[in-house]
């Protein structure tokens, strides 16, 4: 069976055709290097995304830390890791590349902060 | 005349202007940079997507850690940096700044300026649309800002209209965090922003993509209850009885970017395509102590190609303070065929220079010609994407014998 897919490894993306025979990546064709072909052999047994999200912050002078997995998980986990990062919340202050969470759901990843908040020093639009 | 003396200024604290900051200091110019938030990143630290640093650090970074990266390069530079300093008016007598910190008026007499303040959004006022002036009705960007830096959520059901980056990244965050988003329009009969977008943002969250669509109406007294959407014809008219209801509580416009140029419209030539300032190879717009680089030019789709185009305004700015930089006998670019956004104005005879063009429509092949000077062949041409193409110093000497350049792109 072939499948078309766009490769999101870069902006370029690529149109890849991908051949698979029972569960089994055969061919993978129209990718320019060699991360395309590793996108199409993964994405078409079980699609995986990085995660871009943020996280609640108790006393800083941001509401909100932007996190993202430190690697990509399935795609299909993406609802339940969202009801998770929900629940989470972190003192600040914040360190860029801080471990917010451990190992999320099982994937292995971990999620980390993408951005530096300090201590509340005056109050956010929101308040905390 | 009282005020701080300074080789170089620059406005503006985004990609651009830390770039220009940071060379400009490092060329051994007294540099000053003033932004009007209380960080420094412009809208990087609202972009908490990857995407961003796969050329300059060869990794793909969200747009927070970029800026960090960017902001770690810039305090090791020397360049003083005032934040909540925002441009009041800029006199090109002088040249003379003023700017309102905290701190006071501060005023600042500089050699040379790097304008480098960004790009607006284009407002809901500007589309004309029929129906009432509900709440509801947000720019992506600002939307973005809430979302992402403010944790305020716009509303409960979304429609987004144009089909751009930031309303695809949009429709994706808004999913994340609970908002149903029935459909995102656009106008033209492809999407506006990359493919990867498309596929990551829409596809896997099965967000329709209504393509030749657009809002004909918008409902609601108070707050938005819904927009009537048609379908258009290839010159964006309505088709009739193609109108239909779509309740909805929030309508995200994506539907364009303008460089911000108020503060020197007046006295600064302007490219009627790209509306930033027209400048050359250095950056140097046509008032030869101003230079502009970032979203202020034009509206680039790489923050990699923003921050390096700021390095290169800050050095330029940097040796015409310290009277190094030559005047320029500038060969202008124009354009031909299919070419709509055209960044630099004009190339410098002997400096090599890269331009950067955007094409109205998709292209399986194109030929991208710099009149006799340079032919490359391009495999899918895109105007989501710039076609950038390299001008080494040895092609840019011929330049001397030229008039001027007649940028094209043809099918192939
Ligand atoms: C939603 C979105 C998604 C994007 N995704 C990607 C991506 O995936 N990959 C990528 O490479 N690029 C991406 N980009 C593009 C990239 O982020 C931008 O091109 C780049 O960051 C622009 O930088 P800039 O410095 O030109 O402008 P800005 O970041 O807008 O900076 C302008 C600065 O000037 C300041 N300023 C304005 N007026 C004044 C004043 N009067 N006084 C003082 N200061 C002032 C502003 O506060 C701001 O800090 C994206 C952009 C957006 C909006």
């Amino acid at each position: 069976m072939k499948r078309r897919l766009t490769c999101i490894s870069c902006p370029v993306g690529c149109e890849l055709t991908v051949e698979v025979e029972s569960g089994q990546v055969i061919s993978v064709s129209g990718n320019r290097c060699g991360r395309g072909e590793a996108y199409a052999r993964q994405e078409a047994v079980e699609p995986m995304r990085v995660l871009p999200t943020s996280v609640k912050v108790i006393g800083g002078e941001l509401p909100l830390v932007s996190v993202r997995t430190d690697r990509p998980i399935p795609r299909r986990l993406i609802p339940q890791a969202m009801g998770f990062i929900r629940g989470l919340a972190v003192e600040a202050p914040v360190e860029i590349g801080q471990v917010i969470a451990r190992d999320l759901l099982g994937t292995g990843a971990s999620l980390v902060a993408t951005r530096a908040v300090s201590r509340c020093g005056r109050p956010s639009l929101q308040g905390t | 005349m009282r005020g701080v003396k300074v080789d170089v200024l620059v406005i503006g604290g985004g990609a651009a202007g830390m770039g220009a900051a940071a060379a400009a200091a490092r060329e051994g110019a007294k540099t000053i940079l003033i932004e009007r938030n209380e960080r420094l990143g412009g809208v990087l630290e609202q972009c908490i997507h990857p995407g961003f640093g796969l050329h300059r650090y060869r990794e793909e970074l969200t747009g927070p850690e970029f800026a960090a990266r960017l902001r770690g390069e810039l305090e090791s530079s020397g360049a003083e940096l005032l934040t909540e300093a925002t441009l009041l008016d800029l006199d090109p007598a002088g040249p003379r700044v003023r700017a309102a910190s905290p701190k006071g008026l501060l005023q600042i007499r500089p050699k040379a300026v790097v304008w480098a303040c960004g790009a607006r959004e284009r407002p809901f006022g500007a589309l004309r649309i029929p129906g009432t002036r509900p709440a509801g009705i947000y720019t992506a960007g600002l939307c973005q800002r809430l979302v992402n830096i403010h944790g305020l959520l716009p509303g409960k059901r979304a429609v987004i209209l144009g089909s751009g980056d930031i309303g695809l990244i949009m429709a994706r965050r808004l999913r994340l965090e609970g908002v149903e988003v029935a459909a995102v329009l656009e106008l033209k009969p492809f999407p506006g922003g990359l493919l990867r977008n498309v596929v990551q943002c829409l596809e896997d969250f099965e967000i329709p993509l209504l393509l030749r669509h657009t809002v004909a109406e918008v409902h609601g007294k108070r707050r938005l209850s819904g927009v009537t959407v048609v379908e258009v014809d290839e010159g964006g008219k309505p088709l009739p009885r193609t109108d239909r209801f779509i309740p909805c509580d929030t309508l995200v416009l994506s539907v364009g970017l303008i460089p911000e140029v108020r503060a020197l419209e007046s006295f600064a030539p302007l490219d009627p395509v790209n509306r930033g300032p027209k400048v050359n190879a250095w950056l140097q717009t046509e008032v030869p102590w101003l230079f502009s680089a970032g979203n202020s030019v034009a509206v680039f789709d790489l923050v990699d190609t923003v921050a390096a185009l700021g390095a290169r305004a800050g050095v330029a700015a940097a040796r015409y303070a310290q009277g190094e930089l030559p005047p320029a006998r500038a060969v202008p670019l124009v354009r031909g065929e299919n070419v709509l956004h055209l960044v630099p104005s004009a190339l410098v005879p002997g400096e090599e220079a890269t331009v950067f063009l955007r094409v109205p429509r998709p292209f399986p092949r194109v030929k991208v010609s710099l009149g006799g000077l340079i032919s490359r062949n391009h495999l899918g041409a895109r105007p989501a994407e710039m076609i950038e193409v390299k001008v080494p110093p040895g092609a840019s000497k011929e330049l001397s014998r030229m008039p001027e350049v007649r940028v094209e792109v043809t099918p192939a």
